[in-house]
């Protein structure tokens, strides 16, 4: 009787093959197969992650080959953290990163519990609603930027016939009171299908058993909704939430095409903050601690995060 | 292992040492020219197919977008990779470049090949070829001269109820501007006007943030007003010289200039965008780089007698600068074909050769070419190439140039465009900015 799946691939192996590895036990040939993916795993992830906490202790520029690396140590840590600059970037992102939960997450669901209703043309709509988060961001942006122009814009237009004002007379992307909330309508735009899906997943997982002896109860719609659909796709909900907080924290290719970070700074995300010490000042030792505070602030929300997602899932 | 395993490890071995004999000797013969993807370089790809001709180089290029020219190439010099052999590198790089290492002195070429740095205009020599500044330390060849200036719209100008309509307005003719105060008034005038049924606007500036587009724009208008970027005295004392009070008097004119008289959703828009802008008939003004008046003077809806140039107008004590475009050709350190690229920068710096570049559409930086007498008037702007390349000023060249320019777009756009502070607080956060990198650099 094959008892582990071990034996069970042992088995299946062809007897030419087995031959071959005659003399490795169990456990040398799992490391054999294992092996190469943890040396991929160190060189590209591991090691990259090391070399740049240990970079963010220097004065390092990648552009000065020939200068001198000194040891600065919390210098740039606290440079960062005192910089009122990187602060207002920080403030930018999190306007992004929470309305843009909000959004999705509302509209997603409607659109997901609207979707699982039985209706014709049901497919259609579903690949209808998908088809922006099929794009590249790069895409998005550039098209987003001909929607928002304010002489030829479709959207200026349609804002304009919708409330009377002239199309030309605001920019989306050029004014500091609207272009936080253009990206934040792009975006939402492009992923609130994203969050749909995950909503759809979750409302088809619910038995419809459960809504049968709800009604058995004589339970309402409305009592239905909020103790049987609501709890039972939360835990989907907030898988959605977290995937696309921690993208969205990370945001740059849509808004760099959209509005490269401006007018002035009001949009420049982090990341977008980020690339510009690395790869435009060349500031390496700076921008690696940088880094380091960002995959720490997302890495530590991330996990208080999932904590709190698998009390849910547990309940 | 068995015969047959060997004979075809043999077989395969044959077949690659065979490709990668064929690739080295392609290799040899071939040469890779970096720069960015715009019209003068596709004058350059029809130019060089004599180098090709003559040498039996094969030429490759490697062209990138503006916006991103800068990112790609800095990251290639700084790898230390081998993709360009020369390297038409912004002006702005050089100090960076010279230092590093990442390209190689020209000087004893120079000498060998009898190019004289002379022969070339003298402010395309100090901005493109030498590290430091004013010293005969020679890292590329001048190869396309540039500088900002303004194209306008000649035919509307020249409408006499326009005309009319300016004269009782602000009390003299509309023409060419010979201040910036003018030229506002001429952008005013324009803004939201209809001219045959369609809306036009006054000027397209340069208000780019992702690059360099809003500085290279607001430098102008800076220069003319009295920007100076340090102390003539003690080099990089900044504090009283970038926030001088003309120089905040100039910012608050781009400002001015911007708020008045752009079009509708100009916030970011640097040479293509306002290309676009003059091109379509949108604006009456067109501040861009000379490279694009060749296009200008060719296209059929702008073109020809319907369109003129200008050099930048002066600032309020008469005094006109322009910022210097253009770049140098140099050879990259890390190439392995240095004598095929030092052989085509030999045939590039002949005088027939760059005759045939303004021909083409270049502009040549050999004044046997532009002081040859039939040059102005062989083209519409070739009197205002020269006009502009005779008052340019240039952005810093120091190997800290990048962080430079980036303080300098930050500070820029967000009085400018964002409207965020004042004029003097962006001139104020822009020395200390350039302080504290300079400051870092150990310059103090």
């Amino acid at each position: 009787m094959l008892h582990s799946p071990v034996d069970r691939v042992a088995e299946a192996t062809p007897h030419a093959m087995a031959k071959r590895f005659r003399g490795l036990s169990d456990r040398s040939l799992a490391w054999l197969f294992v092996t190469p993916s943890i040396v991929l795993l160190l060189a590209v992830n591991i090691f990259p992650l090391i070399w740049t906490i240990r970079l963010s202790f220097t004065n390092f520029r990648v552009n000065r080959p020939n200068a001198e690396v000194a040891f600065v140590g919390l210098k740039n840590y606290v440079s960062i953290l005192s910089d009122k600059d990187i602060w207002l970037t920080m403030q930018a992102t999190a306007h992004f990163l929470i309305w843009t939960l909000v959004l999705q997450v509302l509209i997603g669901f409607s659109l997901a519990y609207l979707i699982n209703k039985k209706f014709r043309g049901n497919d259609l709509w579903t690949t209808i609603i998908v088809l922006p988060m099929m794009l590249s961001p790069a895409v998005v942006g550039n098209f987003w930027t001909f929607l928002y122009q304010p002489q030829i814009g479709l959207f200026n237009y349609a804002v304009g016939f919708l409330t009377g004002a002239d199309p030309s007379s605001f920019s989306m992307i050029g004014d500091v009171s609207l272009a936080p909330w253009a990206i934040v309508i792009v975006d939402t735009w492009m992923w609130t299908p994203f969050v749909m899906l995950i909503c759809l997943a979750g409302l088809r997982s619910i038995p419809d058993s459960i809504y049968e002896a709800a009604e058995c109860d004589r339970a309402s719609k409305w009592r239905q909704f909020w103790t049987i659909t609501i709890p039972l796709v939360l835990p989907f909900l907030m898988l959605a939430v977290l995937f696309r907080g921690i993208e969205n924290f990370k945001m740059f290719d849509l808004v760099v095409q959209l509005t490269g970070g401006g007018p002035g700074s009001i949009t420049e995300l982090t990341s977008i903050n980020l690339k510009r010490e690395a790869f435009e000042k060349w500031r390496t030792g700076y921008a690696s601690a940088y880094a380091v505070i960002l995959f720490v602030t997302v890495f530590g929300l991330a996990s208080i995060y999932v904590k709190a997602l698998n009390k849910v899932k547990q309940r | 292992m068995t015969f047959r395993h060997v004979r075809s490890l043999a077989a395969f071995g044959a077949v690659l040492a065979a490709g990668v004999a064929a690739t080295s000797q392609a290799s040899a013969k071939d040469l890779t020219l970096c720069w960015a993807a715009w019209d003068p370089a596709n004058a350059l790809v029809e130019l060089s197919k004599d180098f090709e001709a003559k040498s039996g180089v094969k030429m490759k290029f490697e062209f990138v977008p503006w916006p991103n020219f800068a990112d790609r190439m800095l990251n290639e010099l700084n790898s230390g990779g081998k993709l360009c052999d020369l390297m038409i590198g912004d002006s702005q790089w050089i100090g960076g470049a010279a230092e590093n290492g990442q390209y190689v002195k020209l000087n004893d070429f120079f000498d060998k090949e009898g190019i004289k740095m002379d022969d070339f205009i003298p402010a395309t020599v100090v901005g493109y070829a030498e590290w430091p500044k004013n010293s005969p330390n020679y890292w590329a060849l001048p190869a396309f001269g540039d500088v900002v200036g303004w194209s306008y719209r000649k035919d509307w100008f020249a409408r006499p109820e326009l005309q009319a309509e300016f004269k009782q307005k602000y009390g003299r003719d509309l023409a060419v501007p010979k201040t910036f105060a003018e030229l506002k008034d001429i952008a005013e005038f324009f803004q939201k006007r209809e001219i045959d049924g369609k809306t036009v606007y006054g000027a397209a500036i340069y208000t780019e943030r992702g690059s360099e587009g809003i500085t290279m724009g607001v430098m102008d208008v800076l220069y003319s007003y009295g920007f100076q970027y340090e102390n003539p005295d003690k080099p990089y004392e900044l504090d009283g010289y970038v926030n001088s009070a003309k120089a905040v008097q100039g910012l608050e004119f781009y400002k001015q200039l911007y708020d008045c008289c752009t079009p509708p959703g100009h916030s970011d828009a640097y040479m293509s965008e306002d290309i676009d802008a003059y091109k379509s008939g949108q604006v009456a003004l067109h501040m861009n780089f000379a490279f694009t008046w060749p296009g200008i003077n060719a296209d059929a809806n702008v073109g020809g007698d319907k369109s003129g140039y200008f050099p930048n107008p002066a600032g309020p004590d008469g005094k006109a600068f322009a910022q210097l475009g253009g770049q140098g050709i140099s050879v990259v350190s890390a190439s392995e074909k240095k004598d095929d690229a030092l052989a085509y920068i030999k045939w590039f710096a002949q005088p027939e050769i760059q005759q045939k570049w303004w021909q083409m559409g270049g502009y040549s930086a050999l004044r046997k070419v532009v002081e040859d007498p039939g040059f102005a008037t062989s083209q519409p702007y070739a009197q205002t190439f020269l006009d502009s390349m005779a008052i340019v000023k240039d952005f810093w060249a120091e190997p800290s140039y990048a962080s430079l320019l980036q303080a300098a777009q930050k500070r820029f756009h967000d009085y400018v465009v964002a409207g965020q502070g004042s004029a003097q607080d962006a001139l104020d956060g822009l020395a200390k900015d350039w302080t504290q990198v300079f400051d870092d650099e150990g310059k103090y």
